[in-house]
């Protein structure tokens, strides 16, 4: 095959590679114009799906945000989402550390226990969770909401595999140096896992700040209801008003977007290898 | 600064015995050299007196102490890893400063020992780099340095310098010498490589299988090695070592022949003959030694201040070394010869020295 014939060929794969792409995009993309179109929609025109609003308002975001309630909301989601996200940073990487770097019977047992876990799905867990809630008290308080989520198995699998990527001569290192073993796991092995750390976080953040089931199940009043619940609790208890709807999940995925921004550039570095031969 | 020794160590993982009781006595300030092949148990026995790992047997003693219990933390000692394991997520200051996180000295002096050790390595300039942004040879002074600042009862070293490059490996064997000269300081130093065992050694261990073979200065290693493994695995390049019979006063080779005074090896025994390539030359016409070889020239390595010379000798390659300007060309005749003075024999079974 001569060159200029191969040059064809893998010019005409490029270009089948962006059609699917930009396809891709598009799909991805257009919902969320939408909603960011409709939002700044006036009532008459919601129908309408012209993609740039006739008389762009933004009156709907006054109607939002003077409405107690959905900062409320805004307010249980952002907190029930940072607790959880910080307990997973921390003990997800406590037992993935552990299962990663110390020697102790049964060590492979637990870790089976907890990849088992992976298998089984959240629908099939609100029941016993629900149960559970109910016997200790739990029910309809942030605690309720948030205990499932405070470790993951997931989490723990994750920064398990990264941790098995430090070497170990830092940690030795570390001991010999005379540090204590939560020292050496705080001051040495976590920082060299950021980039672990940072998807964690983010995956952490966004399925608790976009979580719906398990909120709705274990709250009633309407005070502890997370964005979610509370933006489809609007959309049930009037006539719907997509304008609003939409003004409100346009608001709540700011902090999504605040959270990947702040994280993203710590995904990228590769900060592991640094200190090693090379 | 303190003297390690070691009594009948052992490890075992599972069921493999790994280091095979071993003894030790390494004085206060002596710089001692571990080599051996790979997997030969060197590793293991440094990261035991480091306390890294568990003992299965025996007795380590720092200073006196014994410390077959203590955590690593506790028994004072400072070790760099062939890997350097300079922590990335911090400047090269706060690299050396993190040996002294657990001492309970003022902010002042910590920074005025962290300079000194920058100084003494040459770092001063660095102090703000990322390790990422240093060459190999940086980062493991860096490494050093942070064993330095502690003061600690002994460094251990574990291939500190396998992962440099050839040029930058003698630079950085000068430099952990004279810094040893310069402290005074008691060394363990783990290594598979003769040359730097050699160069830097008070004494060298030689191990093989989880066993010390030997343990001497470098010259009595060099001039006196116990058995066949030390004879070749010290100095460059390897001594010949040729399979011979005792016969009528003298020993016979597969192309050759020793001429050996009073019946050194019983008539009919069995010996191994070694012979540096530096003591075996290719022989002017007329010219005799007490050993004589000849065969033909395979290969010719000039090396500049002298040659060596591959010679087929029966059915084996022998080195021998000729004047640089004078080197027999490939396929001719030659005669090798040395002293008597020069050989080393060993019995053929046990590969002792005789
Ligand atoms: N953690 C371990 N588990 C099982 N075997 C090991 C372990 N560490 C080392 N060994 C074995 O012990 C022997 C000695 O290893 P090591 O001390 O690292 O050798 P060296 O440093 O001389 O190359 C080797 O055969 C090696 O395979
Ligand atoms: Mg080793």
């Amino acid at each position: 095959m001569s060159a200029g014939a191969a040059q064809g060929r893998a010019g005409f794969g490029r270009a089948i590679a962006w059609v699917l792409l930009l396809a891709g995009g598009l799909a991805m993309v257009l919902p969320l114009a939408f909603m960011f179109s409709t939002s700044l929609k006036d009532a008459s025109e919601v129908y309408d799906l012209r993609l740039l609003p006739a008389h762009p308002t933004l009156d709907n975001y006054v109607t939002v945000l003077s409405d107690g309630r959905f900062l409320r909301w805004f307010g249980n989601s952002m907190g029930v989402a940072t607790v959880v996200t910080l307990s997973n940073v921390f003990f997800d990487s406590l037992v993935g550390y552990t299962l990663a770097k110390f020697e102790f019977r049964g060590r492979y047992f637990v870790f089976l226990a907890i990849l088992s876990t992976l298998m089984v799905p959240t629908e099939m867990l609100v029941i016993p969770w629900y149960v559970m809630a109910r016997n200790f008290g739990w029910l309809d308080s942030y605690w309720g909401i948030m205990f499932p989520g405070m470790m993951t198995a997931f989490g723990t699998f994750l920064m398990k595999q990264f941790f098995e990527t430090v070497p170990n001569d830092f940690l030795e290192a570390a001991r010999v140096d005379g540090l204590n073993e939560f020292t050496i796991f705080w001051r040495i092995a976590m920082p060299l896992v950021t980039p672990a750390l940072s998807a964690l976080a983010i995956f952490t953040f966004l399925s608790n700040w976009t979580a719906f089931i398990w909120p709705l199940i274990v709250t009633t009043s309407k005070e502890l209801y997370t964005l979610p619940v509370g933006l489809s609790s609007f959309a049930v208890e009037q006539q719907i008003q997509w304008e609003l709807i939409m003004t409100g999940a346009a608001l709540a995925t700011l902090p999504t977007l605040l959270v990947f921004l702040a994280l993203q550039r710590y995904i990228v570095r590769g900060v592991v290898m640094a200190g090693l031969k090379g | 600064m303190a003297g390690i020794a070691v009594e009948r160590l052992v490890k075992r993982y599972g069921p493999t015995q790994v280091v095979h009781g071993i003894d030790l006595d390494v004085q206060d300030g002596e710089f001692v050299v571990f080599v051996g092949p790979s997997g030969c148990g060197k590793s293991t026995t440094l990261r035991m007196i480091a306390g890294l790992e568990e003992i299965d047997g025996g007795e380590i003693r720092i200073g006196g102490r014994v410390v077959n219990r203590l955590e690593p933390k506790d028994r004072n000692i400072a070790m760099v890893f062939q890997n350097y394991a300079i922590y990335p997520h911090m400047s090269v200051g706060e690299n050396i400063a993190f040996g002294l996180y657990t001492s309970k000295l003022g902010k002042a002096e910590k920074r005025a020992k962290v300079e000194e050790a920058a100084r003494i390595l040459g770092l001063e300039d660095l102090l703000e780099r990322r390790p990422s942004a240093l060459s190999g040879g940086q980062r493991q002074r860096v490494a050093i340095g942070r064993a330095m600042v502690r003061d600690p009862a002994a460094f251990l070293f574990d291939e500190p310098l396998s992962n440099l490059d050839a040029q930058l490996r003698a630079q950085m064997r000068l430099e952990i010498k004279r810094l040893h000269q310069r402290l005074g300081a008691t060394i363990v130093y783990v290594t598979h490589d003769q040359v730097e065992a050699m160069t830097m050694a008070d004494r060298i261990v030689v191990m093989r299988e989880g066993r010390i073979l030997q343990v001497g200065s470098p010259m009595e290693l060099y001039e006196r090695p116990a058995d066949v493994f030390t004879a070749r695995f010290i100095g460059s390049p390897t001594m010949n070592v040729l399979p011979a019979a005792a016969e009528g006063g003298g020993l016979a080779l597969a192309g050759g022949r020793v001429a050996l005074e009073g019946g050194a090896v019983p008539s009919g025994g069995r010996v191994l003959v070694g012979v540096r390539p530096q003591q075996l030359r290719v022989l002017e016409a007329g010219e005799t030694a007490d050993l004589l070889l000849s065969g033909h020239v395979a290969v010719v390595e000039p090396l500049g201040s002298e040659t060596f010379v591959h010679v087929e000798v029966g059915d084996q390659l022998v080195l021998a070394s000729a004047a640089a300007k004078a080197a027999p060309p490939v396929g001719t005749a030659v005669r090798l010869g040395a002293d008597a003075a020069a050989l080393k024999l060993f019995d053929a079974e046990t590969e002792r020295a005789l």
